[in-house]
């Protein structure tokens, strides 16, 4: 391999596994996100250009932590008035001395708690997440969550402008204020994953690869704070999920639901890891949302093993579920379990005391669960207009088709 | 970093309330100014009389408007603040939280335009 192949491979591969680390590190002090990003961007640059002819350092990250601080440094030096360049200037003297041991200090979960402080608007958390300790730019962000790239460069850049400005820290938040706080990171890596999810056949790139990301966030976070029972939940939840990938679309794309996949398809590994950790959180007694709806898809999982499924077991789960959250989404899935122990009347009722939550008139699963059970007991015809609801709320191709294929089932 | 602690109230609130309760918030907010006092955050803090007592003044075309009453008139209105030097915003939150003003009003946390 040429020199200069080779110090790019290395320039590239630190990026993509050191990216958040760097940004973290630099930004913890100062705050400025975005001068660390910009100073960082120009390390790369300079490692690029040097590592060819130098050789590639012992430890290259290192040195791109040293290269970017003195660039800081250099634009400080332009930037600030004399005695603020001081002040800064001996900030990172400091940082320096640390930067030339080999142990990189890792500030990344710092770095995710200073992006889903509560004085960061909800919607960009996740977001600035994937920017700062992913290194993904505007443009990719924006179309994994279907935004328009100058709308969501504008918000990342406020983001960013607001973390500097209002002080908000890089540390981990005190003991009375981290499960509240943790609850928004994980809030915002199941978000990333989820917006992942909804691309199953992994058809657009950019969107596939939030949920392998939220995957590899959930397992960093799991392992920074590996005594936070919620953060294992978190894993276990999405490790269930994923399991089930394969077997979410039928050899020709069309949509499987849950109850009528293909069990030999779900993986067994990841079945277990899954497992494992909801096992290990359990013991932290500690029960929280992540936990409880891991528990559901543990329920559902254990049809691999018995060939059926324990409905009672999940009801009860969703009733839990339910009192903690009080979220409509959730009242619906527990219908939809009522159905299956109590008949599909019990369901309907239990839908019917939802159906005065005006918001979800407009929430396709509310209609396609309705649908479903008011065929179950009988009532085609009302099946059949809340079918016709149903797919007109769906944007999804494949599972509007599904839809489509039960409402023409019923007409026939 | 230099924060203001702007703590709006509303001003029927206080009216209504019982000799004792003024008793008792009057305590609270001394309470209050020991804290920051002892641990040494405190920059500055005003009471600031309500906007029945206030002018607004704004200058036009060289022309000098003077209005009797407050620039917005809200329900809520900006009773005083607490001007605090803190690490970072947590330990401002964490002080806006502990202040009165924030169980019978509403507290805004703003940063200090350094210049």
């Amino acid at each position: 391999m040429e020199d200069g192949e080779l110090a790019r491979n290395t320039a590239e591969a630190v990026a993509r596994r050191s990216y958040g680390k760097l940004v973290a590190l630099l930004a913890a002090r100062t705050r400025d996100v975005t001068a660390a990003e910009d100073a960082l961007a120009e390390a790369f640059a300079a490692a690029l250009a040097h590592w060819p002819q130098s050789g590639v350092p012992a430890n290259p990250e290192a040195w791109l932590i040293t290269t970017a601080k003195r660039k800081t440094i250099d634009s400080a030096r332009h930037r600030h008035r004399a005695e603020q360049a001081a002040d800064h200037l001996k900030l990172m003297a400091d940082e320096l001395t640390c930067a030339n041991d080999n142990e990189i200090p890792d500030e990344r979960l710092s770095l995710m708690f200073a992006c889903a402080h509560p004085a960061i608007e909800a919607g960009i958390r996740a977001p600035l997440i994937l920017q700062t300790v992913l290194g993904f730019d505007a443009a990719t962000i924006a179309s994994a969550f279907l935004i328009a790239p100058s709308s969501m460069s504008q918000r990342l850049v406020r983001a960013k402008a607001k973390i500097r400005r209002a002080g908000i820290p890089f540390r981990l938040p005190s003991r009375g204020d981290l499960s509240e706080r943790l609850d928004a990171v994980l809030d915002a890596i199941y978000t990333t994953y989820c917006e992942g999810w909804s691309d199953p056949r992994g058809t657009d790139i950019n969107r596939r690869n939030l949920a392998t990301e939220g995957i590899w966030l959930g397992r960093l976070v799991a392992s920074l704070l590996p005594d936070e029972p919620e953060a294992l939940g978190l894993l276990a939840l999405m490790l269930h999920t994923e399991a089930r990938r394969e077997a979410r679309r039928s050899a020709d794309g069309e949509f499987v639901p849950l109850t009528e996949q293909d069990t030999l398809l779900w993986d067994r590994t990841l079945i277990e890891e899954a497992e494992m950790l909801l096992l290990r959180a359990s013991t932290m007694k500690a029960i929280g949302r992540f936990q409880l709806e891991a528990a559901i898809q543990s329920a559902h999982a254990t049809r691999c093993f018995t060939g059926r499924t324990d409905w009672r077991a999940i009801l009860g789960l969703y009733d839990a579920l339910w009192r903690m959250t009080h979220s409509p989404v959730v009242a619906i899935n527990r219908a939809v379990a009522l159905a299956e122990t109590d008949g599909p009347q019990a369901g309907l009722a239990a839908l019917d005391v939802q159906a005065a939550d005006g918001r979800l008139s407009q929430y396709q699963p509310y209609w396609a669960a309705r649908a479903e059970l008011l065929s179950r007991a009988g009532h085609e015809q009302d099946a059949g207009e809340a079918l016709d609801i149903a797919i007109g709320l769906e944007s999804d191709p494949a599972i509007r088709r599904f839809l489509q294929r039960k409402r023409s089932v019923l007409q026939g | 970093m230099q924060y203001t602690l702007l703590i709006y109230t509303d001003p029927a609130y206080f009216a209504r309330s019982q000799p004792d309760e003024t008793q008792k918030r009057i305590a609270a907010y001394n309470a209050y100014f020991e804290a920051l006092k002892k641990e040494d955050v405190m920059v500055s803090s005003n009471r600031l009389r309500p906007t029945s007592d206030a002018t607004t003044v704004q200058v036009a075309n060289g022309k000098t408007n003077v209005l009797n009453g407050p620039y917005a008139e809200t329900r809520e209105e900006l009773g005083g603040y607490f001007l605090i030097d803190v690490p970072d915003l947590d330990a401002a939150i964490s002080w806006a939280a502990r202040c009165p003003g924030s169980s019978h009003g509403k507290v805004e946390v703003r940063p200090v335009w350094t210049m």
